[in-house]
């Protein structure tokens, strides 16, 4: 991910360093008001963290290893005004002394991993933890969405930067003068890595850091933690009181099913042999379709229990009796992995 | 997959660095060229080389600013060995893959057809490969000339004159500082693991490995972060930073100064 030079045209290396700039100075003015004298050794190491956090070979399912940036896990310790100004930093050293990354894409680099990633990091995480424990499973989760989360987008930044090259800057020729793929081929090709092994590198490092963590120094967490319960029981932990929110949102779906009736005539592709015949198919109904199609009869066809008349409550209790199934299903999946820890 | 790799290959990253690091401070110490030109010369003048290069829309022109990088080098003292292989093949290797595909995938005028596969190569596609792997190498081969010819302080100092705020000078030396610091303590921590292991480990114990390792090595950054700040404050920090200004401009730095500022002007203009 890390743009060498020659790969984006000066113009928008110049465009990068000025939308790079104002974040730079706002992190800078933020962390010298909030930390003081305190600011120079704490980025000086962080800084130097995440650059040997970045050469660790992390082994990933699938038999493959990947590289994690470390921005996720900056962000979550240091919040993301710090992180932007550490990763910078790492990035800045990384370009100069080591060849990884150009100077002239400096600005890309940072914009794309510094800056997108520690905020999409920072507000991911902060949006799934809520406010729940240090201690929470729920923290975990968030760790490893934030990671995953900020390293796609900031490959996505980076595969919109490389496929506008062509684009924009060709020779009298028609010679592509910079990266020399459209977006369309620059965008599937950066993400194909980064969804895949760069993403799992980063949920991996991002998570496995947030439990290791919460189990040795809670504290580290705490700074990004603004409320956090002190406790799994007082937060809900990932019980009944943790997903209030989404039960609620899950009844009020349910209540607003019978919208569906709205809807007229079947959707495409769900037809069924009757609808099909209506359809005047040249050749008819398949035979093998009308022959499957008698094999299982739903107990609620179309969300239309054959006991009920009225069908708007048909499909509401449709949809109850579909979730009700989910979440029996969820827990019976919960009680049996919390058996297997106990017995292990 | 070797289970191994997380040992053994972030212990190799971190020596490689550390070689490298070694390398560079050797040659920045040798008696040439480049050496012996004021730090602040060398950072404009290459950062102005780059930007042309960079800029140029003319083969020739980037070809004439990798001439002109390769003579620096020789007359530096750089060894062919350490220009050929730390950084010409390294990014021929990774920019060439890239800009293979560009050969059969920019659309223009075909001059050629892949045997048995009858994939048609451009000249826009020859042309935009070139300009890519051209560009990378004269730009990759300025920058590390300026890294491999000047100490690493010295480097940092001399972005005073980009006006860079001194307190990031100061953190940008600093974290260069405790990079080889904590290196040196991931890999000791890396090592100390592999002397106590027989067999290979499973890929679910390496990963665990990994994340224990990064863990303790962030529990320690951020205790030396605490650390160094009570060093600082005991040696009387109050929060003003200072460098010292050890730079004295001669006439013969003048003289290339005015040179670099010269050829990175025409090679603007040329390759406009």
């Amino acid at each position: 991910m890390h743009i060498p030079d020659g790969y984006l045209s000066p113009a928008t290396c110049a465009a990068l360093y000025a939308s790079s700039a104002p974040f730079w100075y706002v992190a800078l003015r933020r962390l010298k008001r909030l930390l003081s004298t305190k600011l120079i050794p704490l980025l000086s190491v962080f800084a130097a963290f995440s650059f040997v956090v970045m050469m660790f070979n992390l082994p990933l399912p699938g038999g493959t290893t990947g590289h994690a940036v470390g921005v996720s896990i900056a962000s979550i310790v240091l919040g993301p005004w710090a992180s932007i100004l550490a990763i910078s930093i790492a990035l800045f050293i990384q370009a100069v002394f080591f060849g990884d990354g150009g100077i002239t894409a400096f600005g890309a680099n940072s914009f794309n991993m510094a800056i997108a990633g520690s905020l999409v990091a920072y507000f991911t995480y902060r949006a799934i933890s809520g406010k729940c424990a240090i201690v929470s499973r729920r923290r975990v989760f968030a760790a490893g969405v934030a990671g995953y989360l900020s390293i796609n987008v900031a490959a996505l930044l980076t595969g919109i930067e490389l496929g506008i090259q062509p684009m924009l800057f060709r020779d009298a020729s028609g010679a592509p003068l910079y990266a020399p793929y459209p977006l369309k081929i620059a965008i599937p090709a950066m993400m194909a890595g980064h969804l895949t092994v760069a993403g799992l590198a980063e949920l991996i490092l991002s998570a496995g850091l947030v439990a290791w963590l919460q189990r040795t120094h809670p504290s580290l967490l705490s700074a990004t933690a603004p409320g956090a319960a002190q406790t799994e029981t007082e937060a809900g932990g990932f019980g009944w009181l943790a997903i209030r929110p989404l039960l609620v949102g899950l009844t009020i779906l349910m209540l607003i099913t019978p919208l569906g009736i709205l809807a007229v005539g079947s959707a495409w592709g769900e037809w069924s042999p009757h609808e099909l015949a209506n359809q005047a198919l040249p050749a008819g109904v398949p035979h093998g379709l009308e022959r499957l199609s008698s094999v299982w009869t739903a107990p609620f066809p179309s969300y239309s229990p054959p006991f009920l008349r009225s069908s708007s409550f048909g499909y509401f209790l449709s949809a109850a009796f579909g979730s009700g199934l989910i979440l029996l299903a969820a827990l019976a999946l919960d009680w049996v992995i919390a058996a297997r820890r106990r017995s292990g | 997959m070797r289970p191994n790799r997380v040992v053994e290959g972030s212990i190799h990253g971190f020596l490689r660095v550390l070689e490298h690091t070694l390398e560079s401070e050797e040659l920045a110490r040798r008696a040439g060229l480049l050496q012996s030109l004021d730090p602040r010369v060398k950072l404009l003048g290459f950062l102005g080389l780059i930007v042309a290069a960079a800029a140029s829309r003319k083969l020739e022109v980037i070809g004439a600013i990798f001439a002109l990088a390769s003579v620096l080098a020789v007359c530096s003292r750089v060894p062919l060995r350490t220009l050929v292989v730390r950084i010409w093949a390294g990014a021929f290797a990774f920019t060439g893959l890239i800009a293979l595909p560009a050969l059969f995938l920019t659309p223009g005028r075909t001059v050629a057809r892949l045997p048995l596969l009858g994939w048609a190569v451009t000249a826009q596609g020859i042309r935009g490969a070139t300009y890519l792997i051209s560009r990378v190498q004269t730009t990759a081969t300025l920058s590390m000339l300026l890294v491999l010819c000047t100490p690493w302080t010295h480097v940092l100092k001399a972005l005073r004159v980009l006006r860079v705020p001194i307190v990031l000078v100061v953190i940008l030396g600093m974290t260069y500082r405790y990079i080889l610091l904590m290196i040196g303590t991931a890999g000791e921590m890396f090592e100390s693991r592999r002397s106590r292991m027989v067999g290979r480990l499973e890929a679910k114990e390496a990963r665990r490995l990994a994340i224990r390792t990064a863990g303790v090595l962030l529990s320690k950054t951020m205790q030396l972060s605490g650390d160094v700040y009570l060093a600082m404050q005991s040696r009387g920090f109050r929060g003003e930073v200072y460098v010292l200004d050890e730079f004295a401009m001669r006439r013969r730095d003048w003289t290339w100064l005015a040179l670099f500022c010269a050829l990175g002007a025409a090679a603007i203009w040329m390759g406009h």
